[in-house]
């Protein structure tokens, strides 16, 4: 079965993720600029960071025959530095223009601090001004909730197209009002602290599935970027159909990253079952 | 061995996660019964008064044995 994995950290990660995830059948991955686990300096650290994601890390990938694209921002824990932020958002344009960048993100809350609300109606403002798709991360553990909340309400301040915007982390406690609000939600597999595959599957149940996307976002943590083939194999044995996993694990990335014409791979149907 | 507080610091993201399947699996029984009924299997009793083992925070320090026994066949 085809899967894209629509968050992956491939920087953090050996060239036997891409090997493994390619003879697993992911044809794709998305890669957002993300915290490297240390507060970096210099805002030109950022931007060969984004020449990694967006010149290098494709050619990685390519080996593998899986497509690479990637998202750039500051991310919330970084944005806690608006000094720093401020001179990263001046040249992000320019990787707008490359080929596999497909937006800004992932930007949003760490600690829902006044610095990373500034930085991220920055960010936003910058994303809307040059018709960026959005991917926002929601924060962690007990900060969820009080981060999604006021993400919420600036984006509908902002009056920021839900359509154009995915928010990432969700889980069962902050589901409910961004689908109801229209965006795009993202379930995050990892093996503690977020969502696992089989409460993912739950909540495939029970929403909507057209505006969910669900990923394993692989990074320098503990994470495995193949709990996302758990959660179709979870999927299906719950006696979902093909085409329904498909839908999810692979359509639902084409339609959402697809609004940005870079995106070109399109949703697959299977002809027979 | 470790303290009371590293024993904390340590496992309480783990014990968090556990009890979030547990929910999540008793939620998921919830909802299959609204269309199906689990009828008498003796296994859902057996979830529950392991969790009202758990509950207890009074109970001796042997609940991995008490759970252990409560899932054993004994006659």
């Amino acid at each position: 079965m085809q899967i894209i994995q629509p968050h992956y950290h491939g920087i953090a990660r050996t060239a036997q993720d891409y090997e493994r995830m390619a003879m697993s059948g992911v044809v794709a991955v998305a890669e957002p600029a993300f915290w490297a686990g240390f507060d970096r300096l210099y805002p030109q650290t950022f931007l060969d960071y984004f020449r990694q994601i967006s010149e290098f890390e494709p050619t990685r990938a390519a080996a593998y025959n899986i497509r690479h694209f990637c998202w750039v921002a500051v991310n919330p824990k970084e944005a806690e530095n608006p000094e720093l932020s401020y001179e990263v958002l001046k040249h992000m344009p320019e990787f707008f223009e490359k080929p596999t960048v497909l937006g800004v993100g992932e930007i949003g809350f760490h600690k829902t601090t006044k610095n990373e609300e500034e930085i991220f109606e920055a960010q936003l403002e910058l994303a809307m001004r040059h018709d960026q798709l959005i991917l926002i991360h929601t924060p962690h553990l007990q900060d969820k909730v009080r981060g999604t909340r006021r993400t919420l309400e600036i984006l509908a301040h902002m009056k920021v197209n839900p359509d154009r915007v995915w928010l990432d982390h969700i889980e069962e406690h902050t589901i409910r009002g961004p689908l109801e609000a229209g965006y795009w939600v993202g379930f995050t597999l990892y093996p503690i602290t977020k969502c696992s595959p089989q409460r993912a599957v739950d909540m495939l149940e029970r929403y909507p599935r057209e505006r969910i996307l669900v990923n394993s976002s692989a990074d320098w943590g503990p994470s495995d970027p193949f709990l996302l083939q758990q959660c179709v194999l979870e999927f299906r044995r719950r006696k979902h159909s093909l085409q329904a996993a498909i839908d999810v694990f692979h359509n639902n990335p084409c339609r959402f990253l697809g609004q940005n014409p870079k995106f070109d791979i399109r949703p697959i149907r299977v002809a027979s079952l | 061995m470790l303290s009371a507080p590293e024993v904390v610091e340590l496992y309480f993201l783990e014990t968090r996660c556990a009890l979030l399947d547990i929910a999540a699996t008793l939620d998921r029984l919830d909802r299959a019964a609204e269309t199906s009924a689990p009828g008498d299997d003796p296994r859902v009793s057996q979830l529950y008064q392991a969790l009202e083992l758990l509950a207890d925070r009074a109970t001796s320090g042997d609940r991995v044995e008490r759970l252990l026994q409560l899932f054993s066949d004994l006659d």
